[in-house]
């Protein structure tokens, strides 16, 4: 069964500290061609029927971003390939 | 974590002979003189350039959109003798905006100025960044309050997380070690659905800004009203210390020194309100990259705290100004006009989130954690290193010119890309912008508002119905235990405070050695405010005066935030003027001096205006904090007690008071009497009992009267009391008036025995009515007024601490130490109302001489609760008062 | 010999003013060490402060850990010097291995600052001899991400190994499995603790004496242990 996958990121123009924290810090560990870092949240929503993405864009709208300050997309994913990227 | 490469130093030549656009500047009203470039009507590598404008007079520019009135259009020309360029106009109408300007507040609040009493303290005053006072040889205090209502209704977390860091990073300005924050929230009714969205939001942006930062929390205000539904209050101050010796100006003197921008990236952060200037490019959305709010970095700010304070220390800075709401826009031109010099800036050297900004983007950024440094060429390198330990950027991005050769001063010429799109004087920006005397009208609705008294209103006249009332108004939630909120906020970092919520006032110790410290509390009371502007605002200074005086300290100083509507509307401009009448009368009546403040109009949701809402701030020194009175009960072993003193005169005073709002929803007639020479007596009284040791404990008597205050003191640590109502309010609903009248001047005070002889001459001897009421009950386990109602502490606590929890979520996550019993056990082992288990003889009480405020003697007095250990005890020892650390 | 003290500062570090005086309080002589100098500067031992290094971005105390002290200091640690993590400090020891487990959000999702009561589980520690196995102690909590968590496995392995030093009396402020307050290390010199006693050494302004025993402990460890 397919699972729904929102990605929640801060709107590029948005302050993230948390993402420039990471970005400074990896020099540290001899990282130096890294530009920037952004930090967003993952989502994964699976519904007890057939996946509907109408209805998971309407929780991402209403609950899981927060539009003054973040964009979501949401998509559909596999549910082993979600699997596979964990492993 | 570099400091930013900076061209500047990178090729010093180019930094000390810049290319300077010299014929702008030496005709600066002629708008055709020989511009630099040839005047056309095409944008200049995309940017509206002072040439440019110079010969396109004629341009259309969205001049209302941004604010201005035609007749502000029309100055703007005049000053600069051609129609602005595009970033000169959004700095323009930044800066004549009301939120800078105070166009609209300026005639008024000259009288802080004119009325002010005299002050040897004041170091640094109105005008500031924030009012210095010193409070010993060597040391000063800053503070100041400010508010940041409408970003916290948009955006609750972030809007109140900037409000705090905007807050601290003026008192940083000022050369002062941000030590503390407190602040005054206040939201929509309680139980209206958006108000759990915006306090939720606000609460978590308070802490988690001022915890991250290392701030502690020492106190504020939280109030629900369905004025601020729309409009919520968000309201923050800081205090600062400082060595007097550090004091800094935001100057930027001396032709020649370097420019610095130290801190965080700009970005497009609250650059909503000049979004109508269109970049060149016209690009497609570009409406989606203009938020109109501002993320805070608490870490960055951290960090930028430390380098500002070594930069102090190392005497590496001869200016420095914040970078506020009108960011560098309001850094460069009240820098440069507060010393009357020029400056030159290259912008494009301001390092940048978003390369494509504009450059009327980058002088109106509002991105936060920035400060401007004005540093001498030779120090530069120093205070770049001093960055670069800290990990914060800091970056050379002009110099400070010379004033006019004939003595004006100097001008501020912005360059971008070698395009020169702002030449102006930068006093222009700062001193003359527009100032209105707006007409004002009292309030159509007032008399007949004023006509409808509380005190009319039916009152409970039985014991259980005031019991009854007791507990409901200790749960109401303007009264309610607020620890739901507190809890949220670190109140210890630092190590130095002394007293913080739910105490009166908030204590903090400033110096280790001598012990040192200052008290300060804030507070407002709208529905007095909305029933009589000038006297419920005398009414704020007093109970914020009266809440540092009863700490134990001396108020020395007052700052303030007036939250009002619109200042188009006459009726709101009224509010507002009579407002500040009386806090400039009753500043002069108290003889402390008004150091700064905010103003923030068009508070309101469509036509409807909020309360008019002035809050207001008193900062006390105490010499030693050890001194310090808290406003909890004392617990004694073997049975003692202390005994409890009423101070000030209680009247029938009911009307704009929380019982009339609670239950019957009754906002009207006038509020309460205040006298603020009385009110000084009483500060006296306290100050000076404080100081030798005949306090236990004291609290302040306000918002649900003596009733609020005794469960409070009950509550704090766990001991009961037993009072008596006197005489003159035996029968009927008298009872009721002395629990929950809100005269003002009044306080609470336990008093340990063998201290209240020498209390109570010092009272006849300070005028200061005082009546006996009862005394602390360690043992009791209740609240008792006798021949009326006793009521267990579990279910004081039961009433008092649920209701916040209950609103606003987590009421099983948020665990408020069990009581030993439940509710219903707690009522089962409270006797019925009417049969207290250990009848106190009233009469016995009510005819103690002491209690007739006057100073005879006491031998004979019957101890009210028939004590076997009569006068002198063990606690007579002024250190006996302190509460051993376990016991707190 | 005045035993000397260091106190680590990171970026982000709030308490570590606190710690100092608490040390000084306590007898010793509080040393000011520096997050990005990898020299102890010949310490007694160490007291990683509470805050927010880095502003805690990422995961708490998950950069602090890569900091050039740190590297000195785990081995140091390793090598018996009595180290001892408050809060954020608590954190970073777990990030950095030296105690196992992870301190995740509280689970009521709020910050939480109240006073509350612990019981010294073991006071085997070279930061808790002072005390009595069993008493109970009142000293401030206050973290947003001070929820202790690990798998059974290691629980289990601290509870037989007695290395779980305090836990929490009288509700638990964040949820932290077992009610665990603070652990250590099998050699009983590292130990992390999620409420501050630094903020309970002085009767003005906290709530109790009863952290001071956390920085005694150590002193009286040091005067016992082999020079």
């Amino acid at each position: 069964m397919p699972r729904v996958v929102v990605d929640v990121m801060l709107k590029p123009e948005i302050l993230d500290p948390q993402g420039q924290a990471v970005a400074n810090a990896l020099p540290r560990l001899g990282v130096s061609d890294v530009a920037s870092v952004r930090i967003g949240r993952r989502i994964e929503i699976d519904f007890t029927g057939e996946p509907d993405l109408d209805r998971a864009r309407e929780i991402a709208d209403k609950l899981l971003a927060n539009p003054v300050i973040e964009d979501f997309t949401v998509r559909l994913v596999e549910t082993d390939e979600t699997a596979d990227a964990r492993s | 974590m570099t400091t930013h490469p900076d061209p500047v130093r990178d090729t010093p030549e180019a930094y000390s002979a810049p290319a300077q656009p010299t014929e702008p500047l030496a005709q600066p009203t002629a708008p055709a003189a020989a511009p630099a470039r040839p005047a056309t009507a095409d944008w200049t590598d995309g940017v509206d350039t002072v040439p440019r404008a110079g010969g396109t007079p004629g341009e259309l520019q969205p001049y209302t959109e941004l604010g201005l009135r035609d007749d502000e259009y029309d100055r703007i020309r005049q000053i600069l003798g051609r129609r602005p360029t595009q970033s000169e106009l959004a700095m323009y109408s930044i800066m004549w905006s009301e939120h800078c300007s105070y166009k609209s507040s300026k005639v008024h609040l000259r009288q802080f100025g004119e009325k002010a009493p005299h002050s040897d303290r004041l170091l640094a005053g109105i005008g500031e960044n924030a009012g210095v006072v010193q409070v010993s040889d060597e040391l000063a205090v800053t503070f100041k309050v400010e508010s940041h209502n409408h970003p916290s209704f948009v955006e609750p977390y972030q809007g109140a997380a900037t409000g705090v860091g905007g807050i601290v990073r003026d008192i940083l300005a000022m050369g002062a070690r941000p030590i503390a924050v407190m602040d005054p929230l206040r939201f929509g009714a309680a139980d209206h659905p958006d108000t759990a969205r915006v306090l939720t939001g606000v609460v978590a942006g308070v802490g988690g800004y001022g915890n991250c930062l290392g701030l502690p929390n020492i106190g504020g205000e939280l109030v629900f009203d369905p004025s601020y539904q729309g409009n919520p209050l968000l309201n923050a101050l800081c205090l600062g210390v400082l060595p007097v010796s550090r004091l800094q100006n935001k100057a930027a003197a001396g032709p020649g020194n370097v420019v610095v921008l130290m801190g965080a990236k700009t970005g497009r952060d609250g650059i909503g309100g000049v979004s109508v200037l269109a970049s060149a490019t016209f690009d497609e959305g570009s409406e989606a990259r203009r938020p109109a709010v501002q993320v805070g970095d608490p870490f960055t700010e951290k960090l930028l705290i430390e380098a500002c304070l070594e930069l102090y220390d190392g005497q590496l800075v001869v200016g420095i100004q914040d970078l506020g709401g009108a960011g560098l826009t309001c850094a460069l031109t009240e820098t440069a006009a507060a010393a009357g010099t020029g400056m030159r800036v290259w912008l494009e050297r301001v390092p940048l989130r978003e390369p494509s900004m504009d450059p009327h983007e980058i002088l109106a950024s509002e991105s936060q954690e920035r400060m401007l440094l004005v540093v001498e060429p030779e120090k530069l390198d120093a205070v770049l290193k001093t960055a670069e330990k800290w990990g914060v950027l800091a970056t050379a991005i002009g110099e400070v010119t010379a004033p006019e050769p004939d003595g004006r001063p100097g001008r501020l010429l912005i360059t971008w890309q070698d395009h020169l799109v702002v030449d102006v004087p930068p006093g222009s920006l700062v001193d003359d912008g527009p100032v209105y005397a707006r007409p004002m009208r009292e309030p159509a609705d007032l008399i007949l508002l004023q006509a409808d008294r509380a005190e009319t209103l039916p009152r409970p006249a039985d014991p259980e119905a005031l019991r009854e009332t007791v507990l409901r108004m200790i749960a109401s939630p303007n009264l309610a235990d607020k620890t739901w909120v507190t809890e949220q906020y670190d109140r210890y970092v630092l190590g130095n405070t002394v007293l913080a919520q739910p105490e009166d006032g908030g204590v903090i110790r400033i110096d280790e050695r001598t012990g040192l410290g200052v008290a300060l509390s804030l507070d407002g009371n709208g529905r007095y405010a909305r029933l009589d502007p000038y006297n419920g605002t005398k009414l704020a200074l007093a109970e914020a005066y009266r809440n540092v005086a009863v700490t134990g300290a001396t108020p020395i100083a007052v700052t303030n935030c007036l939250n009002f509507g619109s200042p188009e509307d006459p009726g709101v401009m009224w509010q507002f003027a009579e407002a500040v009448r009386g806090l400039a009368d009753g500043c002069l009546e108290l003889g402390i001096p008004v150091t700064g403040g905010n103003v923030s109009f068009y508070n309101q949701t469509g036509a409807a205006p909020i309360h008019p809402t002035p809050v207001v701030g008193v900062l006390g020194v105490l010499d030693n904090v050890a001194d310090r009175v808290p406003m909890g009960f004392v617990p004694r072993p073997g049975g003692d007690h202390d005994q409890l003193y009423l101070l000030g005169e209680t009247n029938v005073e009911l009307s704009g008071s929380e019982w009339a709002w609670v239950t019957h929803e009754h906002l009207g007639g006038i509020p309460p009497q205040v006298d603020l020479l009385r009110e000084k007596a009483l500060a006296e009284l306290l100050a000076e009992a404080a100081r030798v040791g005949h306090l236990a404990s004291a609290h302040d008597l306000s918002d649900g009267g003596l009733a609020q205050s005794l469960v409070e003191s009950c509550l704090r640590r766990g001991v009961g009391a037993r009072i008596a109502v006197p005489e003159q309010f035996a029968g009927g609903s008298m009872p009721f008036v002395y629990l929950f009248s809100e005269s003002a001047t009044r306080a609470l005070v336990s008093v340990p025995r063998g201290h209240d002889k020498a209390f109570a001459a010092l009272c006849a001897e300070r005028g200061v009515p005082f009546e006996l009421i009862g005394v602390t009950d360690p043992t009791g386990g209740a609240l008792e007024v006798h021949g009326q109602f006793r009521i267990g502490l579990d279910e004081l606590r039961t009433a008092h601490t649920e209701t916040l929890p209950r609103l606003f979520g987590g009421a099983a996550a948020v665990e408020v130490p069990a009581p030993a019993a439940g509710v219903a056990g707690a009522v089962e082992g409270v006797p019925l109302p009417g049969t207290p288990a250990e009848p106190v003889d009233a009469s016995e009480v009510l005819s103690e001489p002491i209690a007739s405020a006057g100073p005879s003697p006491q031998t004979g007095a019957v101890d009210p609760v028939g004590s076997e250990q009569p006068g002198e005890s063990s606690e007579s020892d002024p250190g006996a008062a302190e509460p051993s650390p376990d016991e707190r | 010999m005045t035993a000397r003290v260091g106190v680590v500062t990171f970026p982000g570090s709030l308490d570590d003013g606190d710690a100092a005086r608490a040390v000084r309080i306590a007898g010793a002589e509080p040393v000011r060490l520096w997050h990005g100098d990898p020299d102890l500067h010949g310490v007694d031992a160490v007291v990683l402060p509470g805050g927010f290094s880095y502003g805690d971005y990422l995961r708490c105390g998950a950069i602090a850990r890569f900091a050039p002290v740190m590297e000195t200091l785990v081995d140091a640690a390793r090598g018996g010097l009595p180290v001892l993590g408050i809060c954020n400090g608590f954190q970073i020891l777990c990030e950095a291995h030296l105690l196992p487990g992870a301190l995740t959000r509280n689970q009521h999702l709020h910050f939480r600052n109240r006073d509350q009561v612990l019981r010294v589980e073991s006071a085997g520690t070279a930061w808790t001899n002072a005390f009595q196995p069993g008493q109970e102690i009142l000293i401030p909590v206050k973290n947003g991400e001070g929820c202790y968590v690990a798998d059974a496995a290691t629980l289990d392995q601290l509870e037989a190994e007695g290395r779980v030093v305090a836990r929490y009396v009288g509700g638990n402020p964040n949820g932290s499995l077992r009610d665990i307050a603070a652990i250590t290390n099998s050699a009983g010199n590292v130990v992390g603790i999620m409420p501050h006693p630094e903020h309970a050494v002085e009767a003005l302004t906290g709530p109790s004496l009863d952290g001071l025993g956390f920085f005694t402990s150590v002193l009286k460890h040091l005067v016992g242990a082999p020079a």
